[in-house]
């Protein structure tokens, strides 16, 4: 596991953000993550729950205030590593990129664009795709996968970084309910046996409820930040989430 | 056939041209931007166009506007200001417009410009030969160094670029493999057919492949095979050579779908 430093995964301290000048997505948001936890971070569309984890993982900047991960910007060289499994993580292409080809592309967090992978990089792969159960299927093309076996697959690239933080983004959407549990229940596996920080941001939480340690809600600012038991009642209501 | 020395040249640098335009044309095509070599050919013609008007070799200035000409779309595409297919429409009639005008200015539409339109393979010397083969081995042996990063960069830049891969810089790898490509396909298959050796091959190999890397290999494979048909049968039928080389790659793809939907039938 990547050595990390003391102190919170992720912090974010009155972090505000605008995309081009337009009206603020975020306003003054601070949060802080413990190391091994399992966060959940929900909110309506267009809450800014996309947003938040996207300045998390680097993608955006903050217009005012600071994120650290572990003590450090994100995307900071010798910064702790990320498995990112984007929103819609799907592939276009038309070629049959295999299961084990599009896990490979994993490694890249830990061996560059250069040159060949190496043995103990195969052995990685094969791990990541042994811990989410597509050992058997590695050498199938993705796209021939349900919808839930391919968001696996994505977790399995993610994992392939040997990360320390996990940050998925709706990972969930067009993932029939039961695989939605089950993939929650694969998160929450992973979180205690690698003490990787995982970050799930879900328009419907209700799946990973029962797996999170903390629950974050998001509209604009956070408005609910604590254990999934004590989010009152009538946010459970999707009418007003909406 | 292959006892006349300008056929022995032509398939030469035909074959080098038949692998270099397809692997450069496998990350354009993953990358959803198949009509980048198109668009870099319109380019190519401006540079033909100033080479004449410079008295240059209006082969090196066609690369060289080329060269620039990619690495314009992928910086208009990269800032986010504007999108992909804009920013190619943007290069693309500029390129045409601006080849009209040194045309024009130079006042060479005569045969010579017709030659790099559509490809004079038969008038291909040893020199040449040793300007493509060397451009193309300098791209193969980038494409194959670079490999793993180029293909997690076109199956997913976000994810890429959280992994701390130097992106921009492999996008722009990518833009200027093109523009080699384009440069050296030119007298080969002529600007107005240059995307089509790189992206047909691709697309016929992607209906029958089972991998990224037999996706890879297969195009390289019916890129080179496209080339030396068509050659053949342009020397025998009397037909233009880049012509005939990409009504044979289109064929592959006739062939490719059927072969292929009869494989996913079974």
């Amino acid at each position: 596991m990547h050595l990390t430093r003391p102190g919170p995964a992720v912090e974010l301290e009155e972090v505000s953000f605008a995309y081009g000048g337009g009206p603020p997505v975020l306003t003054g948001v601070s949060l802080a993550v413990e190391p091994g936890a399992f966060v959940g971070i929900a909110g309506p569309n267009g809450g800014g729950k996309t947003t938040l984890l996207r300045l998390v993982v680097g993608l955006e900047r903050p217009v005012s205030g600071r994120v650290r991960l572990h003590g450090l910007a994100p995307g900071a060289r010798d910064g702790p590593r990320i498995g990112y499994v984007p929103q819609r993580a799907q592939l276009a292409s038309g070629t049959p990129v295999t299961v084990r080809e599009m896990v490979e592309t994993g490694r890249l967090a830990l061996r560059g664009p250069l040159g060949p992978l190496r043995a103990d990089d195969r052995q990685a792969v094969a791990a990541a795709l042994e811990r989410v159960g597509l050992a058997e299927h590695a050498t199938v093309p993705l796209r021939t996968l349900s919808g839930g076996m391919q968001q696996r697959a994505f977790i399995a690239r993610a994992l392939a970084a040997d990360p320390v933080l996990l940050a998925l983004d709706e990972p969930t959407t067009g993932v029939d309910a039961e695989s939605q549990e089950s993939l929650a229940a694969l998160l929450a596996e992973l979180r205690d046996a690698l003490g990787v920080t995982i970050l799930y941001v879900s328009h419907e939480f209700g799946a990973v409820e029962q797996f999170v340690s903390r629950l974050v809600l998001v509209r604009g600012r956070i408005v609910f930040d604590g254990p999934p038991a004590e989010l009152p009642a009538v946010w459970h209501d999707p009418s007003h989430i909406h | 056939m292959l006892r006349l020395e300008f056929m022995r040249l032509a398939f030469l640098a035909g074959g080098v041209v038949g692998l270099v335009a397809p692997a450069v044309g496998f990350f354009l095509v993953e990358r959803r931007q198949s009509l980048v070599g198109d668009g870099l050919g319109h380019v190519a013609f401006a540079g033909v166009a100033a080479g004449y008007l410079l008295g240059i070799s209006p082969v090196l200035s066609a690369l060289c506007f080329a060269v620039v000409g990619a690495l314009a779309i992928e910086w208009l595409r990269a800032r986010g200001g504007t999108a992909g297919d804009q920013a190619l429409a943007l290069v693309f009639y500029t390129g045409i417009a601006l080849g009209v005008v040194l045309v024009s200015s130079a006042d060479r539409l005569d045969v010579g410009l017709f030659q790099f339109l559509f490809g004079s393979i038969l008038t291909v010397t040893w020199g040449d030969v040793w300007t493509v083969t060397a451009l193309g081995a300098v791209s193969l042996a980038t494409i194959a160094i670079l490999y793993r990063g180029l293909v997690a960069t076109a199956l997913d830049d976000e994810a890429s670029r959280v992994a701390g891969a130097p992106v921009g810089l492999l996008n722009a790898t990518i833009a200027v493999l093109a523009a080699l490509a384009v440069g050296i396909s030119m007298q080969i298959v002529g600007i107005l057919l240059i995307a089509a050796l790189m992206v047909l091959p691709v697309i016929a190999a992607q209906r029958v492949a089972w991998s990224l890397r037999s996706t890879l290999g297969l195009s390289l494979a019916i890129g080179l095979g496209s080339v030396l048909a068509g050659l053949t049968a342009a020397y025998y039928g009397d037909l233009p050579p880049g012509g005939t080389i990409v009504l044979v790659a289109a064929g592959v793809v006739v062939a490719g779908s059927l072969v292929g939907g009869s494989l996913r039938a079974r």
